[in-house]
């Protein structure tokens, strides 16, 4: 079962980032087939599916850093990629991407630098709980402290449209809780949240859900929905019973 | 939350302060590893001071040594920035600061430019140390300015990073990138009229040594250790060096893709 299922999510006003017919191809394979999906504004929307289904390439294609696309991707109401996009959509991968030899508060006022929103230097660090490391170099830091401060580079620039690949990979579950939250409070601002995760337990904390599988789209809809549609209050279980009932 | 608009014009080509932030960033990064620093600055003054004594013994060796010091004053800056900035480039881009940054305002102007300021003014500080030394101590003599020494020597060192960013494009792992001295380095030494005058290259091998850049370094070299007055042909070498620099950097953007696979 491959459609979008747009009539479900008719309550949904303006949307931040529209895919139609979107596919991709990599080294002559095909790494995304026909995704079409409505993501609302002011909203956080969960990208979910096992490893290898696609969702960094989605994300990839939305951000524009990923070539060989076909299809109508519009974020914001422009094609993905559009120049004036860059300072409004903030994009996080799944590694941290910081400059190991540089100090937290160094990473985060580069990209303020760039965006020219250096006066939210100090709010972005805090908002990750970095401000006791903040003078710490980031080789000195752990792989979740890391992701933080990748996260903060990102938060940094105020963006309208945060794209996070798997932000939560190898956080303890206290600050598991604590970054969704944040999330949360984020999309309470307006801002529109596109997060990826493996684990279905995140899906929770959603307000819409994008379910992907070998790289197609399986279904989108809300954690209720997708309860009642399948009769599981489990969201793994009904995942699994979506799959199953799509025939696969 | 108030969403603040980005004054940044993103289909601007360069934006100055975004070129200077990118300097004031890779400066940092390198003050961050000392030790990298102090070989970058000791071993081009080392290495005079071997081709010092090399030649010390010999009938003749002040002159020798000097026809051999000047060009290579230049030369090392050259080899030392294309190596650094290779390297620097693919672990910009092994470490996903790359791909993060093309999503950004940024230009890729500003982006290589600014490795370009910030490796330019480390060669000017090596060559501020190797020409101090190698005049001081080692008592090198040119007839022409020894600040020209420095000029062509910081410039070669500019050509240097320019050729570098613009190889690394076409590195995927270090250990090619590494590759990429002896395939390009090297063959420059060969034909730039260090070891071998170019009017007595064969025909072809002067023809391409017409087209690389390092024989304008040396060139230049040449002429402020012959002339006490800068020369006509001197200001030649140095707008070739620039223009080369100027098209590596631009053949750099042009290869830096925003969308990858």
């Amino acid at each position: 079962m491959m459609n979008s299922s747009g009539g479900e999510l008719s309550r949904r006003g303006s949307s931040a980032i529209r895919c139609a017919g979107v596919s991709v191809r990599r080294g002559g394979h095909p790494a995304l087939r026909d995704i079409g999906i409505d993501i609302p504004r002011g909203a956080i929307t969960g990208l979910l599916g096992p490893s290898g289904c696609g969702k960094t390439t989605l994300l990839r294609t939305i951000v524009g850093t990923q070539s060989h696309v076909s299809g109508q991707v519009d974020v914001l109401g422009r094609p993905a990629g559009s120049p004036e996009l860059r300072g409004l959509v903030g994009y996080v991968t799944q590694a941290a991407s910081v400059y190991e030899d540089l100090t937290v508060a160094q990473n985060v006022h580069y990209f303020a630098t760039i965006f020219g929103t250096k006066d939210a230097v100090s709010e972005s660090i805090a908002a990750v709980g970095l401000d006791d490391k903040a003078d710490a170099q980031a080789s000195d830091l752990s792989g979740g402290q890391r992701s933080r401060v990748s996260l903060a580079c990102a938060l940094v620039s105020r963006p309208q449209v945060l794209i996070l690949d798997e932000p939560t990979v190898g956080l303890d579950p206290v600050l598991r809780a604590d970054l969704w939250r944040r999330f949360r409070r984020l999309a309470d601002d307006g801002v529109t949240l596109l997060v990826s995760s493996h684990v279905m337990d995140e899906a929770e904390q959603c307000d819409t859900l994008i379910l992907m599988r070998e790289r197609g789209l399986v279904a989108e809809l809300t954690p209720d929905e997708l309860r009642a549609r399948t009769g599981h209050n489990n969201l793994e279980k009904a995942f699994l019973a979506l799959i199953e009932a799509g025939g696969q | 939350m108030s969403i603040t608009v980005t004054h940044t014009n993103s289909a601007a080509p360069i934006h100055p302060g975004l070129l200077g932030a990118t300097a004031v960033r890779v400066l940092r990064q390198l003050r961050a590893d000392p030790r990298t620093l102090v070989m970058m600055l000791m071993i081009p003054t080392v290495m005079m001071t071997l081709l010092y004594f090399m030649f010390d013994d010999l009938p003749g060796g002040a002159a020798r040594f000097d026809q051999f010091a000047t060009p290579v004053l230049g030369i090392m800056p050259f080899v030392t920035m294309f190596l650094v900035t290779s390297i620097a480039m693919l672990r910009e881009r092994g470490s996903g600061t790359l791909e993060r940054l093309l999503t950004t305002p940024i230009s890729r102007l500003d982006l290589l430019g600014g490795y370009g300021l910030a490796f330019s003014l480390t060669a000017a500080a090596q060559a501020i140390v190797a020409c101090a030394v190698t005049v001081g101590l080692l008592g090198l003599t040119v007839e022409g300015s020894i600040w020209l020494v420095g000029l062509v020597a910081v410039l070669s060192g500019t050509l240097g990073v320019g050729l570098g960013l613009l190889c690394s494009a076409f590195a995927n792992s270090e250990f090619q990138a590494v590759q990429f001295m002896p395939a390009v380095v090297i063959p420059q030494l060969f034909v730039c009229g260090l070891f071998v005058p170019r009017a007595q290259l064969p025909g072809w091998m002067e023809a391409i040594s017409d087209v690389l850049p390092l024989t304008y370094a040396v060139d230049a070299l040449k002429e402020v250790a012959a002339h006490p007055a800068p020369t006509g042909a001197l200001w030649r070498d140095v707008a070739v060096i620039v223009a080369w620099v100027i098209v590596a950097l631009a053949l750099a953007a042009a290869t830096l893709r925003r969308r990858t696979e």
